[in-house]
């Protein structure tokens, strides 16, 4: 999904390269600060300096090991490199898939150099009590999270030596999502910020970037603690066999709001293959901008957009300099 | 000079005025060109051309082992795939999978990339490379090797250096630069060069047929000016593309 196939015709190249043009006027700094692979970086040697990612020593100079963009803090020199792998930092909020269930720990997806842990230690389990687990949870963790659910948590823990990434979700904004539609984007897209879980309640609809890249399109749920009350009730009554007394309820979403999830999606798609950065605000900005042109949700993904959407981030960004200038 | 080094005196590969069979100078590279970002789904991949050469790499990973067996805890996998396409030559040949010339080449790209990758800042993950030629002119392996050096950067992999490579020949008592497959075919030595440019390493130096200490030193010589070449313009293409990324995704 990370690219769209437009063909353009030749009046939209032109204007999508004026508008490419005017992005690049008004973006100042950039030029100098790019390195590629094994550039120098210029580093005061007098005052001393720290090495962070993306930069090795090579005969006394500072020595750039991935592509990307300088950053300086301080005294610490690093690269930010713009890679299409998640570079986990605590605290993040991620979406991911369940891929496996091994003894007292889920295996997540999440677009990481390895499949991510959720332990069952670190969940809220859906009766709420905080007490440990037993070997009836243990079994019962299929009621929780399945193969293939799609769920949101937090990253507790990164450990460097081995890699592996711990998550946890103690929280009832964690938890499984549903009736909705999953987008990957490139992580570097999605910027870290207070907020990652969004209510659009001109819509009904709940939005989540995960820091990983993935993001969440799914219909607004009240209070999540409310569709894990069935699941509380069996391990109640189970006892240790589960037994699926329950008859899922049969919810189907309103195909309108079905068609709004799937606008919001096609606005990142168009975003995503532009390379553009992804926020709340900038998603809505699109998601109404198509309403206001009449697009069709179809439409979206069509050249004449995709055009659009670039002129539309230049006038975006060239208001927010004048704001400030 | 040693004239018994060309082997076919019959077939003139420099004409009277100094000029090769395709127009080139003997120390003449051909057209090069690069694109980054050809294979949507991988997470690196580029498109490099050498003249008529032609070659697509991409690049998935760091990601999870697949066969568990394989995994090593203190640092990356790296694994290779090298396949020419039934279409490449001039004439149509149904290849199988694993024959010599394509297990032999897989394993010179995968070594070749692993010297400059930094396996231990990725322990237990794996790094694939596939690299497909589309069209065969000689100096495949340079081909493979340069463009699977960009697809790598692309994927934000950390790396030492980049690694380069350019092949170089001797024909009529010539040393000539980056062969064509005519050339390559004549019989005389093929010698296929990798290096760290900006490390000043040799990674990877192959050569068939035998050639004079000499003349191996001026052939040795072009190819690392070749090298050096390729470096600079895959040096201009990353820089570029980061710079697009960047501006694009703005503040």
């Amino acid at each position: 999904m990370k690219e769209l196939q437009v063909s353009l015709n030749q009046t939209q190249k032109i204007r999508l390269q004026t508008a490419l043009q005017k992005l690049q006027d008004l973006s100042s700094k950039v030029d100098h600060s790019i390195v590629a692979v094994a550039d120098t970086i210029s580093v005061n040697h007098e005052d001393g300096f720290l090495k962070g990612h993306g930069t090795f020593e090579l005969g006394g100079e500072v020595v750039a090991t991935v592509c990307g963009v300088v950053e300086r803090v301080n005294k610490l020199v690093y690269v930010r490199a713009l890679r299409p792998r998640y570079q986990a930092e605590r605290g993040d909020i991620i979406v991911g898939r369940v891929v496996e269930i091994v003894p007292e720990r889920w295996k997540v997806e999440i677009n990481f150099s390895q499949d991510a842990v959720l332990m069952l230690s670190s969940m809220n389990m859906p009766d709420g009590i905080q007490r440990r687990r037993t070997a009836n949870d243990e079994l019962n963790m299929r009621t929780i999270f399945e193969e293939n659910d799609i769920i949101c948590a937090e990253v507790r823990d990164t450990f460097q030596q081995d890699g592996t990434l711990h998550l946890q979700a103690r929280s009832r904004k964690y938890g499984k999502l549903e009736k909705g539609q999953l987008l990957t984007v490139s992580p570097y897209l999605v910027k870290r910020s207070k907020q990652h879980f969004h209510h659009l309640e001109e819509f009904g609809i709940d939005l989540i970037l995960g820091s990983n890249g993935y993001i969440w399109i799914g219909e607004h749920v009240e209070a999540r603690d409310n569709q894990e009350n069935p699941s509380n009730q069996q391990n109640d009554t189970s006892n240790g066999r589960y037994v699926n007394l329950a008859v899922p309820e049969k919810t189907y979403t309103a195909l309108e709001k079905r068609q709004q999830i799937c606008r919001i999606a096609n606005a990142i798609r168009v975003l995503s293959s532009l390379g553009f950065n992804m926020t709340k605000e900038i998603i809505m900005e699109i998601v109404n901008l198509s309403i206001t042109l009449n697009v069709e949700i179809h439409e979206m993904l069509g050249a004449e957009f995709y055009v659009r959407v670039a002129e539309k981030e230049v006038e975006r960004r060239s208001s927010l300099k004048m704001g400030r200038g | 000079m040693d004239h018994r080094i060309s082997l076919k005196k019959e077939t003139e590969y420099i004409s009277p005025e100094g000029l090769r069979l395709d127009g080139r100078l003997p120390s003449e590279m051909r057209q090069i060109s690069a694109e980054i970002g050809v294979v949507p789904n991988a997470d690196g991949s580029a498109a490099f051309e050498m003249g008529n050469t032609k070659v697509i790499a991409a690049v998935y990973g760091p990601r999870k082992v697949q066969n568990w067996g394989q995994q090593i805890n203190d640092q990356a996998l790296v694994r290779c795939e090298y396949r020419m396409a039934n279409f490449s030559t001039g004439d149509r040949v149904r290849r199988p999978k694993g024959d010599r010339r394509t297990t032999e080449i897989s394993l010179v790209i995968r070594q070749t990339m692993e010297a400059c990758i930094m396996t231990q800042q990725m322990p237990r993950t794996q790094i694939d490379i596939y690299v497909q030629v589309l069209q065969a002119d000689g100096g495949t392996r340079s081909a493979c090797i340069n463009a699977a050096t960009l697809a790598l950067a692309a994927a934000g992999i950390p790396m030492r250096d980049l690694v380069t490579s350019c092949s170089a020949g001797y024909l009529n008592g010539t040393p000539l630069l980056d062969l064509n497959y005519v050339e390559d075919s004549a019989g005389g030595p093929d010698v296929t060069l990798g290096i760290l440019p900006t490390l000043d390493r040799v990674t990877l130096l192959q050569a068939d047929s035998k050639l004079t200490m000499d003349a191996f030193e001026s052939v040795m010589q072009l190819a690392t000016e070749g090298c050096m070449a390729v470096a600079g313009y895959i040096r201009r293409v990353l820089r570029e593309h980061t710079k697009q990324l960047e501006l694009r995704r703005g503040v």
